[in-house]
């Protein structure tokens, strides 16, 4: 798998499907034609979810539900299409390969998951993690997820990430055999050390506060849209009593009766439509949510950014002092008081072969640093310009996914005032009937 | 107020009568002075409003302007709201416009200027401009009750109000009550057998109404005394009136529903309006933070504030047009029942008196005497009478609300238009901005555009639509539903 990086072309999901009679389950097959040599070979799908019930660690009865990933290869021309490679996953299992590929590439902005606990909803919508219609959103978010890395340039050649895809049972173990863990909880005790880095990255300052921004913006507008779901709900649903009122009233008229009993009817069709504009629009808010978990992705690699500058400093920093010591020792001159200085004053100078050896160890010493500087300094240098180039491409893949969500959102709007006015027109011919 | 010297005239002569408060006026303000009246022609008054609008002079000419546009606004309504316009001979067109607000140390009162124009010969003059106030048209419908015990009176709007909650003198509620005097005077001017009413005339034309009033006032004293006195159990009521009789209580039921539903609706399109902006907001506050996004996050928050004007257009229409029609009913439903009761009571007379007689003619054996007779043909006139009004007013219910239901689907269909029209220019302005490059100045215009509130209505989402036709590449989309809605215009 990992014999070939096609980064010539950059890989972006599509997952707005444009026409909104398409239901979501079409985004499987809205990929970009183009794609990294993963997808060129291989067709991922997360099929259906399915509940199960079994004990956990701690021995308690617990239900969960599993996804099915189905891969085959990708179609060659003239071949018949084989028959898929399949195997389960929970979404936790979905979670440990996310931190594994969060820990081993620091410098990429990891493609969320969907979330775990629906947020954001409006009353009408089950906030319960075993409803069916967040299973569904889940295993398209889910879905999305796959797709997403392996259309990553870098993280479709992980092999990790392959055998998530085609080891049911021994992939845990690969994974927890990497390392990544040890890894991660060193990185962990670093990151939650308060770090101050001097001399920041005025782009990754940038960025940080964008992603902050895109964060805020991105919550409020779910909170609102949540709330004005709500409403337009009720505004449709309050239409449904005209249907009852019209319908009882239509009994006691003679001319104007037909016409207000079929008009009641449309003022049913009426409230009935709004639950499938909301559902659809449900499609919109979780592209919405895709990008407001990105912003912790990009939070973290500048995180992470933070921590390489960091090291990088205080290396640069341990140098210099040597050299301060060097040039003390070298010179006799005491500028700041020491523990060092105050040994020498009370126990008198030391002999001139001591001060050699110890001019030694610290060249030696320093050269040490000099190297550690170096070296942090290239893999600083390496990070800025991987990380660099991800965003590049992030940000690139955002503009295009979030224009596209928001031509697809147009396009629910407007068949939902089509609905709507095809629902009125035809109350409006019933009406002038009476 | 700058009126004092015609109200002294017109109140110099009448003080006995103040004195006399009518029991109803009395609760929600003290009887006037007099109403004021100018009478078409007379420049011996010049009534300001209290804000210091400048008032125009009555004279012949405007007069005539004002015949015309009557005309016009009847031509207009006579599709829907009038049946009985094409098929009677109109000849007494009366209008109610122009409301005053009179501050005097007494009270404040609006007065509204009652025009007419007819070509009757009960009327001295062609046309005629007066202005009355609310307890005048009071005055009029009480003397029709009394005068027309038989017909159906049309209803006036509701007399009290939650002071408090609404506000007497608000714009708004002066323009609702004006509409529902407008049309309790054309319905009345519409019947056939109302029209003739002299106390009408004398409303429609006299300088001077309260010498009647006097009458009217002790005229209702009497009457009340006989409703009172009417407790008879009927032996059997005639099935058509039984029937009335449920119709109305089912149609009252029904239509305090639809006018809970109507308001519901309204109150929930209020609280979804208020999200709405707010979302409008976010989407522009995100385009801050963005490069590429920019536009298309603006774009959609311009669309989100033309969808917002739409549905504030159709709420306010809805709450001006469709609420007081159906009070209009509730109320006509009252008075309907009034007239059912009075029918009762006289078949209730009839069939005492019969009673009476016949009990007498088993004794000494006369014959049944003529008052009984009479009677009974007084009986028979009133289930005439009342038979004849509930056709009609079944007839105009159902023009009324054919046609306020046609109008309700037409507001809607009206917003969900604008608001189609305006996402659909957004897809373009998207669409545009992926495939070829963004010259900005194009951008920007049709950006202002969209967002452009829509305030000429229906005419101006022609032009908006139009526009973005002819803005993008020839779509299918745009022309079909730009045929359409001209068809949907001109068509028809």
């Amino acid at each position: 798998m990992a014999d070939s990086v096609s980064s010539e072309e950059v890989a972006v999901i599509s997952n707005t499907d444009i026409t909104s009679t398409e239901s979501e389950n079409n985004i499987i097959n809205t990929m970009v034609e183009r794609g990294t040599a993963l997808l060129r070979k291989l067709e991922i799908n997360v099929a259906e979810a399915e509940k199960r019930t079994g004990k956990n660690t701690v021995n308690m009865q617990e239900t969960y539900t599993v996804y099915l990933i189905e891969i085959r290869p990708a179609e060659t021309e003239g071949g018949t299409p084989a028959a898929p490679d399949t195997l389960w996953r929970r979404y936790s299992e979905f979670e440990l390969l996310r931190t594994y590929l969060l820990v081993t590439y620091p410098y990429i902005i990891i493609p969320p998951l969907p979330e775990k606990r629906a947020e954001f909803v409006w009353h009408k919508l089950s906030a319960d993690n075993l409803d069916p219609d967040f299973v569904e959103r889940r295993r398209v978010g889910l879905e999305n997820f796959l797709l997403r890395v392996a259309s990553h340039p870098v993280l479709s050649n992980d092999k990790i990430f392959f055998l998530f895809l085609t080891e049911e049972k021994g992939w845990r173990d690969a994974v927890l055999e990497t390392g990544f863990q040890d890894k991660a909880d060193s990185r962990l005790k670093s990151l939650s050390a308060m770090f101050r880095v001097k001399n920041p990255d005025k782009r990754f300052t940038a960025l940080k506060q964008y992603s902050d921004e895109l964060n805020s913006v991105i919550s409020q507008l779910l909170r609102i849209r949540a709330r004005v779901a709500d409403r337009l709900y009720g505004v449709y649903k309050v239409h449904g009593n005209y249907g009852r009122v019209f319908s009882e009233w239509s009994a006691i008229e003679k001319e104007m009766g037909d016409g207000l009993q079929s008009a009641g009817h449309h003022m049913d069709t009426y409230a009935a439509s709004i639950d499938d504009i909301l559902e659809e629009e449900e499609h919109f808010a979780d592209q919405l949510k895709e990008y407001l978990f990105y912003t912790d992705a990009v939070r973290s690699v500048c995180r992470k950014h933070e921590l390489i500058q960091y090291e990088l400093e205080m290396a640069a920093q341990d140098l210099a002092q040597k050299k301060q010591q060097k040039e003390e020792l070298a010179t006799g001159t005491v500028r700041i008081f020491s523990l060092k200085g105050m040994t020498s004053k009370l126990f008198g100078q030391e002999s001139p072969e001591q001060k050699e050896s110890r001019l030694a160890a610290l060249e030696q010493s320093i050269q040490e640093g000099e190297e550690t500087v170096k070296e942090k300094n290239t893999e600083c240098q390496q990070f800025v310009r991987a990380a660099w180039d991800d965003i590049e491409h992030f940000k690139e893949q955002k503009d295009k996914d979030l224009r596209e969500a928001l031509i697809s959102y147009a396009i629910m709007q407007i068949s939902m005032c089509k609905k709507g006015i095809q629902v009125w027109s035809n109350a409006k011919e019933c009406f002038s009937k009476m | 107020m700058s009126i004092s010297a015609p109200r002294g005239l017109a109140s110099s002569g009448q003080k006995p009568i103040t004195e006399i408060l009518h029991p109803l006026s009395a609760a929600e303000e003290p009887l006037s002075p007099g109403p004021d009246v100018t009478v078409s022609g007379g420049r011996d008054k010049e009534v300001g409003l209290t804000n210091g609008t400048p008032v125009e002079t009555p004279s012949p000419a405007s007069a005539s302007v004002l015949f015309n546009r009557l005309q016009l606004d009847d031509d207009l309504d006579s599709d829907g709201r009038d049946p009985y316009a094409d098929t009677e001979t109109h000849d007494l067109f009366v209008t109610v416009d122009d409301p005053k607000k009179h501050v005097s140390t007494m009270e404040t009162y609006i007065t509204y200027r009652v025009s007419t124009k007819t070509t009757r010969i009960e009327f001295d003059l062609p046309e005629y401009s007066v202005r009355r106030r609310y307890q005048d048209f009071d005055w009029l419908r009480t003397k029709l009750e009394d005068s027309q015990p038989t017909h159906l009176i049309p209803p006036l709007p509701e007399k009290f109000v939650m002071k408090g909650v609404v506000d007497r003198f608000s714009e708004e509620f002066v323009e609702t009550r004006m509409k529902a005097l407008d049309k309790f005077l054309k319905r009345v001017a519409d019947h056939p057998v109302l029209s003739f009413n002299p106390h009408l005339n004398a409303f429609l034309s006299a300088k001077d109404l309260n010498k009647r009033q006097g009458l009217a006032l002790l005229s209702k004293v009497g009457e009340s005394v006989k409703n009172v006195a009417g407790g008879y159990k009927l032996r059997v009521r005639p099935p058509e009136f039984c029937a009335m009789g449920e119709y109305l209580d089912t149609f009252n039921q029904k239509l305090g529903t639809i006018d809970r539903i109507a308001q519901r609706i309204l109150k929930e399109q209020s609280e979804y309006l208020t999200e709405l902006r707010e979302y409008g907001t976010v989407y522009a506050s995100w385009a801050g933070s963005e490069e590429e996004l920019q536009r298309p996050l603006e774009g959609v928050a311009g669309c989100v504030t033309t969808c917002c004007g739409a549905l504030e257009d159709m709420s306010e229409n809805m709450g001006q047009d469709f609420l007081p029609v159906l009070r209009e009913y509730i109320l006509y439903i009252e008075s309907m029942k009034n007239v059912l009761r009075k029918r009762d009571q006289s078949q209730a007379e009839y069939e005492g008196r019969l009673e009476a007689a016949v009990l007498r003619k088993q004794e000494d054996r006369t014959p049944i005497p003529a008052e009984v007779e009479k009677c009974q043909d007084k009986m028979e006139c009133f289930n005439a009478d009342l038979k004849a009004d509930w056709e009609r007013w079944q007839s105009n219910k159902r023009q009324d609300f054919k046609q306020l239901l046609t109008g309700m689907a037409d507001k809607n269909v009206t917003h969900y238009e604008k608001c189609q029209a305006a996402w659909e220019s957004l897809i373009t302005l998207l669409q545009d901005k992926q495939t070829e490059d963004k010259t900005k100045s194009e951008g920007r215009r049709y950006k202002g555009h969209e967002v452009n509130p829509d305030s000429e209505g229906h005419h101006a989402d022609q032009n908006e639509r139009g526009v973005a036709a002819a803005a993008s590449k020839p779509d299918d989309t745009y022309v079909t539903v730009f045929h359409k809605s001209l068809h949907e215009v001109f068509g028809s």
